[in-house]
């Protein structure tokens, strides 16, 4: 059955099961295995990718209730430049294995979309649906707080250009 | 059904199996030696690529190795980026500098780690250095597998040497070409410059020549010493993490081949369970479905047991087929373990302990005559790895190889493993690793990999083999539970005089206790007291447990740490004084070379000079004896374990209803010189976090041979609200490096509970501590 998706700001047609989760039609049909199978009950968050810009679990939602733009992991960095949140990423060399790292990432993206300068508080809030099963929570919590203060260094930059 | 050579007898494969992953912890625990691995036994060759360029291969000189080395070349020429090597060094005409990690990358750092230690022998320029992974060849490169926090002292010298090789060869080359004595050249960052003159020659540009210099003898080469490096100790973030915030693949689960179809692997809920039947028509019928077949298994379950696969055009095909899937099974052989059951057992095993394995001086006289005597029983619970990423492997039988890429910790010996499940010599088996989301232990077991391998040779084309995480849950390798009955004295002086230890574990049937449920592998603290008895009584298990993160000392070090506190608190003794004295006994620095595996060597050993420097330490950054308000403490541990010398602190609130609010885990660890300071610190916050989330909330129940675990939402793994902030401390010496991953896990468990007590009164003696009413 043909789905068209909006993935990553292109449009798609995917031929398959209406009950197929977003996650197997991103990582077997499309190929994209940025967003992870952890759990397949929405326990976990590696699967995370961002729905209309909201942190959402991918192996939750069927193709055919997907409504709205698709972003995930490969597709968040613009052309030639890392998004500001993967560079903090880089910059605090957060990841251990790496598996769960694109799920904290979309999710602290959404976070900062709706809180550019988040408190720990909300920092707690919005990442507590992804597992770090090696335990970076530490250093995820010192990026989000960089990239939020990147964030806002950039906002000055251009208002003094 | 494709029966394999062994018929399944799950008994006699669980015995196998145990007693295999024992011997694998002992063959890691036995760190080399110290002589220069490339004297006597090894050999250095060089190779010059069709493309140009220098490559150093070290190896075994072995005749395998010999014959091995031609295909390694031609594979490195083929494959240039997706093939590697143990210590290998390829310098390109263009300068950049290809370094070969041959360690699995499992989450401990070791791909940056590798590359880093050749690098600074290397006088390499970090920023055109790329890290890419090796090819599994053990007779090339010896072992592959990552355990036991080994990789870093198993590489440090043959590391080093193969950065210094190929250096002196470069510089060489410059000298040649310049008719200048080497000794007027110097090299850094990739340049080799001639001194008196100021000429430079980059690596790339003397590549060539370099590959027809003679080898030199690694002997003569001298390595640099800790104030020289210009890498090693700073901070590097990881060489896989561009990839890895952009979501490429990497992983295991992310291996995509050309008509690749998907496979789930169904086994029996009781563990151990044959299939006698099962509606396999009705599932090749359903969509997506390709095939559906039973494999007998072999009964060992880190090879194949019996089980149903299915297999189909996409995962969630296979995923959905298999709730349809129904299965007679014969459970005649099968687990019957109850995790409740044996929770009585063990108490009455308490009251009758056996003859003691170990006696040390008269430990009647030494109670009989103490100032105080304490007595305590503490026990732990099963638990299970589930790191992140589900296993899977992908397998293709095609041109009489078996070709298998898998996350294993241990693909190097998947080898001879599945050449002896399917009867292939192992030159027919050519296995490819991938990076690992999580091992933490697990997969030092390839159960996965000889699953892909057994149903690829029933597949035409590629086929990757997906657990489901509840696969992971009813199929682990798991920590085993424990209970220990103490019993110590205090002296007239306040010092600890005897100690008595009855450990109620488990066996599978050989009369010795299961993989990770013996004593300590460590030499800490074997030697509690002057007067020491031990004594163990094995209860049968049919749940297979292996080695988790740390393995023993995760759940001995709790049981010592918390007793040892109990003790100071007997004797009215301040724990950071008691522990200072303690080190210091004579038996504790006599006993260290003897005893536990890794301690060969004086310098792998307990030290009490490096105890006490990160206790004292570790004291004074956590401000140890500061006055705390009332339902706040302090908690202090020490563990000597995997060749680390760590002290930890957690300083914690308690609420009326036990819930706990951690302010602050102090973590000192001393493992020698630091090669990576952003990855170290990752792993002691790592093991701190992976530690508090274990001690609070995990547990496994077994009942009817069944897990009753299935999933994230009845097993809490630790979140980021619950995550203290860690603060890492290290003192760096010029003792041999050791690892990492396990050492930081120990000691958070008796911290936390000797805190939980300093805030409370309460003493906790069961992980986990949700048993006894504690939330985070």
């Amino acid at each position: 059955m043909p789905f068209q998706l909006n993935i990553n700001r292109k449009s798609v047609t995917v031929d398959v099961p209406d009950d197929t989760p977003l996650l197997w039609v991103l990582r077997d049909t499309l190929d994209l295995k940025g967003t992870k199978y952890g759990c397949g009950i929405s326990e976990c968050g590696a699967c995370t990718v961002l729905v209309n810009g909201r942190s959402t679990r991918s192996c939750q939602v069927a193709v055919s209730e997907v409504q709205g733009n698709v972003m995930t992991i490969e597709g968040l960095a613009e052309p030639g430049k890392l998004h500001v949140v993967q560079q903090a990423w880089i910059d605090l060399d957060v990841a251990q294995c790496g598996y769960c790292q694109g799920g904290q990432i979309l999710s602290a993206v959404a976070l900062l979309t709706a809180h550019p300068q988040p408190t720990d508080a909300q920092i707690d809030t919005a990442m507590g649906g992804n597992l770090c099963r090696c335990a970076t929570y530490n250093r995820i919590r010192q990026a989000i707080h960089k990239a939020a203060g990147s964030k806002a260094a950039e906002g000055d930059s251009h208002a003094h250009a | 059904m494709l029966t394999l050579e062994r018929p399944s007898q799950y008994a006699e494969g669980l015995a196998q199996y145990d007693a295999e992953m024992q011997a694998l912890i002992a063959e890691l625990h036995a760190v080399p030696a110290l002589v220069p691995i490339m004297g006597r036994r090894t050999f250095l060759k060089k190779a010059v690529f069709a493309g140009g360029g220098l490559a150093l291969i070290f190896h075994l000189d072995t005749k395998a190795a010999r014959a091995a080395e031609t295909d390694t070349v031609d594979a490195l020429e083929g494959h240039q980026e997706s093939i590697v090597l143990n210590a290998f060094v390829r310098v390109a005409p263009n300068n950049v500098i290809t370094i070969y990690s041959k360690g699995p990358e499992i989450g401990q750092g070791i791909k940056t780690a590798f590359g880093l230690i050749i690098a600074e022998e290397l006088d390499a320029d970090w920023n055109t250095v790329r890290v890419e992974q090796a090819p599994v060849n053990p007779k090339v490169y010896g072992s592959q597998s990552a355990g036991g926090s080994t990789s870093i002292p198993r590489g440090w010298d043959q590391l080093r040497q193969a950065g210094a090789t190929a250096r002196a060869m470069l510089v060489a080359a410059a000298a040649q070409q310049w008719n200048v004595p080497v000794t007027e050249c110097n090299a850094a960052d990739s340049i080799v410059t001639h001194k008196p003159s100021g000429r430079k020659l980059s690596y790339g540009e003397v590549a060539i020549a370099a590959a027809s210099q003679p080898v030199p003898d690694v002997a003569g080469l001298p390595l640099k010493a800790r104030a020289d490096y210009k890498l090693l100790g700073k901070r590097f973030t990881g060489v896989d993490n561009r990839k890895i915030v952009t979501g490429q693949p990497l992983f295991g689960i992310d291996v995509q081949l050309p008509g690749m179809v998907y496979a789930n692997y169904t086994k029996c809920p009781a563990i151990g369970g044959k299939v006698k039947s099962a509606n396999l028509e009705a599932i090749k019928k359903l969509p997506g479905v390709v095939d559906a077949f039973i494999l007998e298994g072999t009964g060992n379950p880190s090879e194949v047991m019996p089980g149903v696969a299915i297999i189909g055009k996409t995962t969630w095909a296979v995923f959905k087929a298999k709730g349809e899937l129904k299965v007679e099974w014969d459970e005649s052989t099968a687990s019957k373990d109850s995790m409740t059951e044996a929770a009585a057992k063990a108490k009455e095993l308490a009251a009758n302990p056996p003859a003691p394995a170990t006696n040390v001086g008269d430990v009647d006289a030494a109670f009989a005559s103490a100032a105080k005597v304490v007595e305590a029983s503490y026990d732990y619970a099963m638990v299970s790895h589930q790191q992140l990423e589900p296993e899977n492997s992908t397998g293709w039988w095609h041109d009489g190889v078996i070709e298998l890429w898998t996350p294993s910790q241990t693909a190097d010996r998947g080898i001879s493993q599945v050449a002896g499940l399917l009867k292939l010599p192992e030159d027919k088996v050519t296995i490819h690793q991938t990076r690992a989301g999580g091992g933490f232990g697990r997969r030092l077991s390839n159960d996965y990999l000889c699953e892909a391998a057994a149903i690829a040779m029933k597949v035409n084309g590629p086929v990757k083999l997906q657990w489901m995480r509840e696969d992971d849950f009813a199929y682990d390798f798991f920590r085993a539970p424990g209970f220990h009955y103490l019993k110590g004295a205090i002296d007239k002086q306040g010092k600890l005089s005897a100690f008595q230890n009855h450990l109620v574990s488990f066996s599978t049937g050989n009369n010795r206790p299961v993989s990770g449920g013996n004593r300590s592998n460590n030499s800490f603290p074997a030697d509690m007291a002057p007067n020491t008895r031990y004594a163990i009584s094995l209860m049968p298990l049919q749940t297979p447990c292996g080695a988790m993160r740390a393995p023993t000392d995760n759940v001995q070090m709790f049981v010592a740490g918390s007793f040892l506190h109990e003790l100071s608190v007997a004797a009215g003794r301040d724990h950071v004084e008691f522990l200072l004295e303690w080190f210091a006994r004579p038996q504790a620095t006599a006993a260290a070379p003897a005893t536990g595996e890794r301690g060969r060597r004086p310098e792998a050993g307990f030290n009490a000079t490096r105890a006490a420097g990160v206790l004292k330490l570790a004291a004074e950054k956590a401000g140890w004896g500061k006055k705390l308000p009332a339902g706040s403490g302090m908690g202090i541990a020490f563990s000597f374990a995997y060749g680390g010398h760590v002290a930890e602190v957690v300083e914690l609130s308690v609420d009326a209803k036990k819930h706990l609010t951690i302010h602050q885990v102090t973590a000192v660890a001393d493992i020698g010189p630091i090669v990576n300071m952003s990855s170290a610190e990752n792993q002691v916050q790592g093991g701190v976090i992976d530690g508090l989330s274990t001690v609070l909330g995990l547990e496994i129940g077994v009942e009817k041979g069944r897990i009753q675990q299935r999933n994230f939402d009845d097993y809490p793994i630790l979140r980021m609200r619950s995550a203290p902030p860690v603060a890492a401390y290290f003192i760096q010496s010029d003792f041999r490096p050791t690892g990492l991953g396990e050492p930081c896990l120990p000691p958070l468990a008796p911290a936390l509970g000797n805190a939980i007590f300093a805030a409370t009164g309460e003493r906790v003696r069961s992980m986990p501590f949700k048993r006894a009413g504690y939330t985070i």
